[in-house]
């Protein structure tokens, strides 16, 4: 059988990275196709090379056999290749209706509004989806804007359908829904690229799967040829998974304790409501939920970036809540690649200063006003080695480095303020496993040193791997908290869709 | 008194109306433009010197439109293709405008000319208190207010129109659904311009038929201000003008009248009002959301890896 979309040898650098050399992929009509590779593999980038949006430097794209050559998104389209990126390409200000109308191909200069309607509900109805057309986006949640990207490829008949990393925003039950419908996709003769980091997803769905590594293709195999620790050894390398034990503490002191808080909600957040926790020293709590149900909200008011309307937070008995000394027992880390332009570091900036942006101030990298350039140095040399950080030649600005050195780099800074309590949001969210992996050791071992961390992450099995206790989030209040050993994935995915708090 | 002052008003807003409408157009394509001041001046200029040269009012109107497009298109391009930035750009545009205008403008200094007339609207023009104001205008007037009515209906009613909207809030949605970003940005620009070009146009060709240097008078800057006070939006634009108009009008009115108020506070008059404004606006504004396009002063790269 020849294949319906053929990548042949495509290479595409970017100013000092080689994002694709020389990568092959194979798509044949009616299958789910999975890319999997760890970050910075150039998954994202040859699906944007699909999609039009990047040129390739070298290399050919035939689909049935002829040649085609991308200039813009328009001749994808046209070629009927469909994708939804990782970060919606939806205009937030306005309705669902007028994003839909973007992707009708005949659409007419006169917008008969009326007509058009007919035309789209009709086609929400053949997939019995339910979207208001005249809400505007930004009052979506994410599962929903989702669909609405679903529905703009769907109107577009594409014969090839490409979603970047599609569950990392959804819960289990929301995952299971887009999978059935990916199903009833591929049985239409349509094919599916898929890319994921959740193995179990990878399992239930893949056809045929193609591992990429440093933007070559490193082996494609079909159903019955790959399972979880084959596809794993392909992606890191080697043909063990790290398993650890986790020693069981007793946990006698509280560090922080939350109290009744209030906080207001922003853009697409849920507000905290009447929200209560407590941490004890030397546990690693998890939290989980959907985003947009208060956790990055939760991390903002304990991380001091957002005043809580009331409500106390107390730190070894100490109220904190509206003191400067919450410097001194919290500190924070996110994901990187969500927004690595603006959040946790300097892009402009390099890494040896990125590693110093807390403590700037402190001895030994201040000499009166001056800057001590050795000790701020040495400093980056030892973390740079501790944390095995990709750095690059000295002085390259921090925004070149991939995804997981940014937030390594962003980790070693925050354990260096040695704080007692670490609120990580989405720490591995993006990470690939060899990442993932060093951040899950990191934590592990501070909690060896008695730090307590609260974890916040959409990955149930992260949680389940790290937390001693889970708290399960659902719009601002907590609707569970379980322990790892004496619970389900369904019991946490029924807590965090609000259905098991009556 | 109301109908001599509902008059004044229309014809001070005017100037305003045309240029804010132009900059409405570009900065829904994501495209801020602080040039607008610089724009009027060479509209003014052009529109006036292709009148008196020629006799035509229509010459110097059209005239006026693709002088201020030229003006225009420097900024256009440097904005949409080079990915400059868009705010040094539009300044140095200003300052381009005020400059080259008084370098030119010299040699007109100093003559009149028959500017447009009014055309009365029969029966309209009849009713009480508005019928004069509205209905016995020049045909630059009507203009500006069917102008008002079209971009409402070419946004909200048309392929363009929503296409438009959809460069200057996420570019990266319209280019992956195949619209054509710089070539949208750079058409709202061109035209954008040359209405603020009109704008000018209006000053020197029918609201004080002569060419004096600067006689914008800051028109430019009250525009870009005016942009914010309407929310991007063209109805509230001509409210937002009226109300400047209006300003204006009875501000001179007052000086005419001989009170003992200093003359320079009077003119500080609708200058106090745009920041009034400014800071209205800016506090009217609900948490999280914003009337403002999204992507507007920022330049599209497709291949930036973000």
């Amino acid at each position: 059988m020849e294949a319906l979309l053929k990548v042949e040898s495509v290479v595409k650098t970017f100013p000092g990275v080689k994002a694709l050399d020389g990568v092959n992929l194979n798509i044949y009509q009616g299958e789910i196709h999975t890319l999997l590779g760890e970050n910075g593999a150039g998954k994202s980038t040859l699906m944007n090379v699909l999609n039009g949006l990047y040129s390739p430097d070298s290399g050919t794209l035939r689909i049935n056999g002829q040649p085609y050559i991308f200039r813009s998104p328009k001749d994808s389209i046209k070629a009927g290749i469909g994708m939804v990126h990782q970060h919606f390409m939806l205009v937030y200000n306005n309705t669902v209706f007028e994003n839909i109308l973007l992707a009708v191909s005949d659409l007419p200069f006169w917008l008969d509004k009326k007509k058009l309607r007919t035309r789209i509900k009709e086609i929400l109805d053949r997939f019995s989806l339910h979207i208001e057309l005249d809400e505007p986006i930004r009052k979506l949640s994410i599962g929903q804007q989702q669909w609405v990207e679903l529905v703009k490829l769907l109107i577009r008949d594409c014969k090839v359908l490409i979603l970047d990393e599609p569950t990392a925003v959804l819960t289990p039950q929301e995952s299971d829904r887009l999978f059935g419908f990916l199903k009833q996709f591929k049985e239409e003769g349509r094919s599916v690229i898929f890319i994921s980091h959740k193995m179990r997803e990878v399992m239930e769905l893949s056809d045929r799967v193609t591992v990429l590594k440093k933007g070559t293709t490193v082996k494609e195999l079909i159903r019955g040829e790959f399972d979880e620790t084959v596809l794993a050894g392909l992606m890191i390398g080697t043909d063990e998974i790290p398993v650890w034990e986790k020693d069981r503490k007793e946990f006698k002191e509280t560090v922080l304790s939350i109290e009744h808080l209030f906080a207001d909600k922003e853009k697409n957040m849920s507000d905290l409501i009447d929200f209560s926790l407590e941490l004890r020293k030397g546990e690693i709590l998890g939290i989980a939920g959907v985003a947009g149900n208060g956790q990055k909200t939760l991390a903002e008011v304990l991380t001091g970036l957002k005043p809580p309307v009331s409500g106390k937070i107390y730190a070894a008995g100490k109220d904190i809540t509206n003191s400067d000394s919450r410097k001194a027992y919290i500190a924070g880390i996110a994901h990187v690649p969500e927004d690595r332009k603006s959040m946790g570091i300097a892009p402009e900036m390099s890494v040896d200063e990125n590693l110093i942006l807390k403590s700037y101030k402190e001895k030994p990298f201040r000499k009166f006003i001056f800057q001590n350039f050795k000790a701020i140095k040495e400093n980056a040399e030892k973390q740079i080695a501790d944390f095995a950080i990709k750095a690059g030649p000295k002085g390259t600005p921090i925004r070149l480095l991939s995804g997981g050195n940014i937030q390594k780099v962003i980790i070693a800074r925050e354990l260096s303020m040695r704080p007692s309590v670490l609120v990580a949001l989405y720490p591995t969210r993006g990470l690939d496993m060899g990442s993932a992996e060093y951040v899950h050791k990191v934590i592990m071992d501070a909690r060896k040193d008695d730090m307590s961390t609260i974890v916040i992450s959409e990955d149930l099995d992260e949680l389940l791997k790290l937390s001693d206790r889970i708290a399960v989030m659902f719009r601002g209040r907590i609707t569970g908290i379980v322990e790892p050993e004496h619970t389900s994935r369904e019991e946490i995915g029924l807590l965090m869709s609000g259905e098991a708090a009556q | 008194m109301i109908e001599i002052l509902l008059f004044a008003t229309i014809k001070a807003g005017t100037p305003l109306l045309f240029a804010t409408l132009g900059a409405i157009l570009m900065e829904r394509s994501g495209v801020i433009n602080l040039g607008v001041e610089g724009l009027m001046l060479v509209g003014a200029l052009t529109g006036f010197a292709a009148a008196h040269t020629t006799d035509s009012l229509l010459l110097g109107v059209v005239a006026a439109f693709f002088a201020a497009m030229a003006a225009g298109a420097i900024h256009g391009f440097i904005c949409v293709y080079l990915r400059g930035n868009q705010i040094v750009s539009g300044l140095s545009l200003t300052m381009f405008g005020i400059g080259i205008t008084s370098l030119f403008g010299r040699s007109f200094v100093g003559f009149t000319i028959a500017g447009f007339s009014k055309v009365e609207i029969p029966v309209l023009s009849k009713i009480p208190y508005i019928g004069q104001a509205l209905f016995n205008q020049d045909v630059l007037v009507y203009a500006s207010i069917l102008l008002v009515v079209a971009m409402h209906i070419f946004f909200y009613r048309t392929k363009t129109g929503l296409y438009l909207r959809s460069v200057g809030e996420n570019p990266g949605a319209a280019d992956t659904s195949g619209i054509n970003v710089g070539l949208y940005r750079m058409s709202a620009v061109l035209v954008g311009s040359g209405l603020a070009g009109l704008g000018g146009a209006y000053l020197s060709l029918a609201y004080t038929p002569f060419w004096v240097e600067n006689m914008t008078a800051g028109r430019g800057w009250i525009a870009v201000a005016l942009v914010i006070f309407a929310q991007w939006n063209s109805t509230r634009a001509m409210a937002g003008a009226y109300l400047f108009g209006g300003i204006n009008a009875v501000q001179l009115r007052m000086q005419a009248m001989g009170t003992s108020l200093s003359p320079h506070l009077l003119m500080m008059l609708p200058y106090l009002f745009t920041i009034a404004v400014l800071v209205i606006a800016t506090l009217r504004l609900e948490k999280g959301s914003t009337p403002e396009p999204e992507a507007l002063g920022t330049a599209y790269d497709r291949e930036d890896r973000k």
